[in-house]
């Protein structure tokens, strides 16, 4: 225990201390300060598309069209000027909008609930002046209508209103609209962490291994510290370092957000697609969740690290190792890929499946439990799943590792791995 | 405290690298193994250290497994360099001291020491990948010595050092088996084995073919060499009872004989000729007429 401390902090303050290290965390950090304030940065370059003021020539080919419409644009909350253009003019119009100071003209026609509109401008890849313009015609062509029928404006406005509607689920274990959007946000957040865990540490894991294995400093080693305190010494190690990484990665996240932005204000932006979370104005933190996600991360963490290790020590060169942990990062690839695509869809039975491979288990079994659709002992059942795994592999790796590192051939991976474990066995 | 081999065989698959090793290195000793690529030596070594456990037979230091010894026990100093390129000496030699339970501070105390000896005290934060790789082998010399083993195994300490560098470690490894230090070491240098070694053992093929005190060794082998340099024909020699060969060179005949014995009788037939002898010597066997003998090709 306490030889696998060493190998822990040995691994742990070589990595922390060196400059790649300090320099991957700034560039990390750097891009989530960039991230954060994105659409602060877009606008700063652009504006904001519903701030500028809109210059836009309307030409009304039924003639009384225009005075209702402008009406209605122009009381609305965008900045949108309206002219009317002389009738049947189109080239004038295109004209004042192609070299003149217009930015669009809309050509409307019709009468009644034959009212239609057609939108010019120099590129119609912008959606908020036409929609604005659309909602706008959209109304006259209501009112029209109303007077034709009859209808006053309070009948208008309660056909208008929307339906009282809302959401329960009467099974137990099912989650409430609010768990369900917080659960949303913690799966993507544990599905992100849990992929780049894998796809950094894990090849950092593999290519520690296969220095100490191409410096032969192995051979030293294995005299004064088993390979299974080596191993964990190094697994802890790096972990350690990646927790190291995110959190000073959030700290300065944290501090520059905290600084540069009215923090209330653009919570629900960052956000983006969570923000409803926050919308629905009772904020649910569930700790369940949190201690699923935890435990989740640091069982993934284990799995895929004794594979990176396994996989490091049966290349001899650093440059072999790319290609050693190759098929692991296509396992969590695809782990990660079957869980953003059954997001919304958490009880297909591709998601129950594969939720019980332990390679997957840790995203996708999440992602059932933060979906309320799996059961204690089906979390349970893959939770143990998983750890036999984990021991299995383990003893596999410890195996590979001792073997593994007495090998110096350059024979390709499967063979090695095969040799590795011969040469382990040979050895026991 | 002895280490102990006996009857060991490794195999690797079909291929069998160690065959019926019995051997004894007696505590204080110096002993030295011998063998060309391939022979069997640092199989023997990697056995000795635990890395390997032999498929028969056993191997023990003062009666005990190699792999329940404290990590203190033994010092290893392997055949190819085996340090990490990229850390500094001191960081390094802390980090392996460490994993054999030594504190910081006897690490970095009896580093310098040796540094010191060394006449390299300048590269204590160097990183290794700088060093050439004479000093290089200097410090991997003291990762192997730096927790004063009991049992120090060398593979290959002096292969590619310079002759200066090379006297500076046989002085240390000297030391060190007078202070109480057992030694076991390799090489393919059969000079380093004469100069060091009382005990020794010539493998080959996995098998011992040599085995016992360096002076016994050397009495048991009788074959001598001849050097003759006269002024006149002496194939006459070659009629002489006990010469097994002889080589006729531009300056030099060179005669292979039975033993000493027929020396004398060569020098007795040589006065008779009347002639000038300029030269006229009897060479000691080396190690290496001894392998040739016993193996039947030449070592290198």
């Amino acid at each position: 225990m306490y030889k696998m401390l060493i190998v822990l902090a040995h691994t742990y303050w070589t990595k922390v201390k060196s400059k790649t290290f300090m320099f991957t965390t700034l560039m990390m950090a750097f891009f989530m300060v960039l991230f954060l304030n994105l659409d602060n940065i877009i606008e700063f370059f652009d504006g904001d598309a519903s701030e500028q003021v809109y210059d836009v020539l309307i030409l009304d080919e039924s003639g009384d069209l225009y005075e209702p419409l402008a009406a209605e644009i122009e009381g609305g909350d965008a900045q949108i000027m309206t002219n009317e253009a002389s009738q049947a003019d189109e080239e004038d119009a295109e004209a004042a909008v192609m070299e003149g100071p217009y930015d669009a003209y809309l050509q409307v026609a019709g009468e009644d609930e034959d009212i239609e509109g057609h939108f010019y401008a120099p590129t119609v890849n912008e959606t908020f002046l036409p929609s604005q313009l659309e909602s706008g015609l959209q109304n006259v062509r209501e009112t029209r209508v109303a007077d034709d029928l009859d209808i006053d404006e309070e009948d208008l406005a309660a056909l208008d209103e929307s339906v009282a509607f809302q959401q329960s689920a009467l099974d137990d274990t099912a989650r409430s609209e609010a768990e369900l959007n917080q659960a949303r946000l913690f799966v993507n957040i544990l599905l992100f962490i849990i992929y780049f865990s894998v796809l950094f540490l894990g090849n950092m894991i593999a290519s520690e291994v296969a220095t100490e294995k191409s410096s032969r400093v192995m051979e030293l080693l294995i005299s004064s510290a088993s390979p299974v305190q080596q191993m964990f010494g190094k697994i802890f190690g790096v972990g350690l370092i990646g927790l190291t990484q995110y959190s000073l990665i959030f700290l300065i996240a944290l501090v520059s957000f905290a600084q540069f932005v009215d923090v209330e204000a653009e919570a629900d932006e960052m956000l983006g697609e969570q923000q409803d979370m926050f919308a629905l104005g009772e904020p649910v933190f569930s700790l369940e969740l949190f201690l699923y996600a935890f435990l989740f991360f640091i069982l993934g963490y284990l799995l895929y690290a004794t594979l990176a290790a396994m996989l490091g020590s049966i290349v001899t060169r650093i440059e072999d190792v790319g290609q050693a942990v190759g098929p692991m990062n296509m396992l969590v690839i695809l782990a990660f890929m079957i869980s953003i695509f059954s997001m919304g869809n958490p009880a297909s039975p591709i998601v129950t499946i594969t939720s019980y491979i332990p390679f997957f288990t840790p995203m996708i079994m999440f992602l059932r439990v933060g979906m309320g659709e799996a059961t204690v002992w089906e979390v349970l059942l893959a939770v143990g799943v998983m750890v036999v795994t984990i021991v299995l592999l383990t003893l596999i790796a410890a195996r590979v590792y001792r073997g593994g590192v007495l090998l110096y051939n350059h024979a390709r991976t499967w063979k090695s791995l095969k040799q590795a474990l011969l040469l382990a066995r040979k050895n026991g | 405290m002895a280490l102990r081999i006996e009857n060991v065989t490794k195999r690797f698959g079909k291929k069998i690298a160690v065959d019926q090793l019995s051997m004894l290195v007696e505590p204080g000793e110096m002993f030295g193994m011998l063998g060309a690529n391939g022979a069997g030596k640092t199989t023997t070594f990697r056995m000795m250290i635990g890395l390997f456990e032999p498929n028969d037979g056993e191997v023990t230091w003062d009666g005990q497994a190699p792999q329940s010894l404290s990590a203190r026990t033994i010092g290893y100093l392997p055949e190819e360099r085996g340090l990490y390129p990229k850390l500094k000496v001191m960081e390094q030699m802390i980090y392996l001291g460490r994993l054999r339970g030594l504190s910081k501070k006897e690490v970095m105390a009896e580093v310098n020491m040796w540094l010191e000896r060394f006449n390299i005290p300048h590269y204590r934060k160097a990183k290794v990948e700088n060093l050439s790789k004479g000093n290089q082998q200097k410090v991997q010399f003291i990762a192997a010595v730096l927790h004063r083993p009991d049992l120090l195994i060398l593979d290959e300490p002096f292969s590619g050092l310079d002759p200066i560098n090379v006297d500076l470690l046989k002085t240390a490894v000297k030391e060190l088996r007078d202070g109480g230090t057992t030694i076991v070491f390799s090489s393919h240098d059969m000079e380093h084995v004469e100069s060091l070694c009382e005990n020794l053992c010539i493998m080959d093929e996995g098998t011992p073919v040599v085995h016992g005190k360096l002076k016994d060794i050397k009495r048991t082998y009788e074959k001598r060499k001849l050097h003759v340099r006269a002024d006149f024909p002496i194939d006459f020699l070659e009629h002489i009872d006990g010469v097994l060969d002889m080589t006729v060179g531009a300056q030099e005949t060179t005669i292979d004989i039975r033993d000493e014995g027929v020396a004398e009788a060569i020098f007795a037939s040589l006065q008779d000729q009347g002639g000038y002898v300029r030269h006229f010597s009897v060479e000691e066997p080396t190690l290496h007429d001894i392998f040739v003998e016993k193996v039947g090709r030449s070592y290198v």
